[in-house]
């Protein structure tokens, strides 16, 4: 069975907990560093306005990729396909932002501004999805969940969001039932009516659905005298590899800031 | 739909991230522990839904279903689609970090004005009538949601007015699709589960 969230094949521990290969170092860090590392390195590189920063944001971005343990090509191409809904809006930005011509296509002036503030969007974009994917996402979906309740988020969203990650893959399989009943059924999707009330009537039937199936969940936990308190699986530690990796981080971001100081209008 | 990070202005990424804690705080207020379990499946079943491809000419659009979503869960729904957006943009790569509440009051707060506006309608007359209803707010979030995607890029600077106008425009058939289609799913709930729309004490939305 392939998971929706994590795309392995099972969610297997890693039996080498101690004695990872460079390239699962972060792997084994604890998941609130992780994510305040994502949080802390997002509000930096959105903050920086020079190329130079940017790109070497990128860099340590595809650096932290290289430590994930993360299938690099399939993150890649994940970063690609965001690229892929921003590209249209970055390709207008030289044509629409007033500043010096540099060439000009049917007509259209593009200004050398444009095209800057459309490269620094397309860095900052990268580099912060790629931190956010590589720190954050290479960690099980239920361990994210853990991790932001030790971060002081509410216990209800973090059990709507324990929740919602449980029932992901019930529901996907569900609509894959559906969508090969309907295959069964001659149902071939195409521009026009009977598709899209299709799909209605396919969306309609796995909200009752889930609706009942709620109903039975609510009655499980009743059952077994659930009070809404998250019972935490694993303790969260601070080792000396998390330290560690704190003062590395924060010195990337230091080094960071300095070329963005060296090289802004200062 | 989603804004990427860098685009938007300071301000706006600030104002956004501010009305978000916001929203998720009054949605948490009406999300009870004995709701938790029907908003979290529901949750993921429009998580799963916005994977879902549908056919559009050559090309085909995803389907993002808030309107839906504002009807079934009410304020509820924004808690919902902000779990929807951060599952997202953390495993998916779509969307931002800092973006993540202008992007989640963007998307959810259409959400919860359809919710609150048509949700009492929809359990009248038949179920063609809140149908009908339905779909109005199908689209009418979409759209919202379009304009305030347009909105948050115009604000950050007038280089997107072009582009925001272009979202704005590109996504007039997406705003058909979805008015069709929460018609036709709301049609369809009304018939196999017409309770699930009358507000009773206790129940969900």
């Amino acid at each position: 069975m392939v998971y929706v969230l994590t795309e392995r094949d099972s969610p297997s521990p890693d039996p080498l907990a101690d004695r990872r290969p460079l390239r699962q170092v972060l792997v084994g860090l604890d998941p609130r560093l992780r994510i305040c590392a994502a949080v802390v390195f997002a509000v930096t590189v959105v903050a920086f306005d020079t190329l130079w920063a940017l790109a070497a944001s990128l860099v340590v971005s595809l650096a932290l990729l290289g430590l994930s343990g993360l299938a690099l090509r399939q993150t890649l191409k994940r970063m690609l396909m965001m690229d892929s809904f921003i590209i249209f809006m970055l390709v207008l930005l030289p044509f629409t932002m007033p500043g010096t011509p540099i060439f000009s296509l049917w007509g259209l002036q593009a200004s050398w501004e444009g095209v800057l503030r459309a490269v620094e969007i397309g860095l900052t974009a990268n580099a912060v999805i790629l931190a956010v994917m590589t720190l954050v996402g290479s960690m099980e979906p239920v361990t994210l969940g853990h991790a932001l309740f030790s971060l002081k988020v509410p216990a209800s969203l973090v059990h709507l969001l324990m929740f919602t990650i449980r029932y992901i893959d019930v529901l996907r399989e569900e609509y894959q039932r559906l969508r090969i009943a309907m295959k069964l059924r001659g149902f071939r999707p195409g521009t026009n009516w009977h598709t899209y009330r299709s799909f209605g009537y396919l969306v309609g039937m796995m909200l009752v659905r889930a609706i009942e199936r709620s109903e039975r969940i609510l009655a499980a936990m009743k059952c077994r005298g659930f009070t809404g308190r998250l019972v935490l699986l694993e303790e969260f530690r601070l080792r000396r590899a998390d330290l560690a990796f704190a003062v590395v981080m924060g010195c990337v971001l230091l080094a960071l800031i300095l070329v963005e100081v060296a090289h802004g209008a200062y | 739909m989603h804004i990427v990070d860098g685009a938007l202005s300071n301000p706006v990424v600030i104002g956004g991230a501010v009305a978000a804690v916001g929203g998720l705080a009054l949605g948490l207020r009406s999300l009870p522990l004995e709701r938790i379990p029907a908003a979290g499946v529901l949750s993921a079943s429009f998580f799963v839904a916005s994977l879902i491809h549908v056919p559009i000419g050559p090309s085909s659009v995803h389907l993002i279903l808030n309107g839906l979503a504002g009807l079934v869960l009410g304020w509820a729904a924004f808690p919902a689609l902000f779990v929807g957006l951060l599952l997202q943009a953390v495993f998916f790569g779509f969307g931002g970090l800092t973006v993540l509440g202008v992007n989640t009051v963007n998307i959810a707060l259409p959400a919860v004005l359809v919710g609150m506006a048509i949700r009492p309608l929809l359990a009248r007359g038949s179920p063609l009538y809140g149908a009908i209803w339905g779909g109005i707010g199908g689209g009418l979030a979409i759209a919202a949601t379009t304009l305030a995607v347009a909105f948050s890029l115009m604000l950050s600077g007038d280089e997107f007015v072009v582009a925001a106008k272009l979202v704005f425009f590109a996504h007039i058939p997406v705003m058909g699709i979805e008015a069709v289609l929460t018609g036709a799913a709301i049609f369809l709930a009304r018939r196999v589960k017409p309770e699930l729309f009358i507000d009773v004490k206790g129940r969900l939305a």
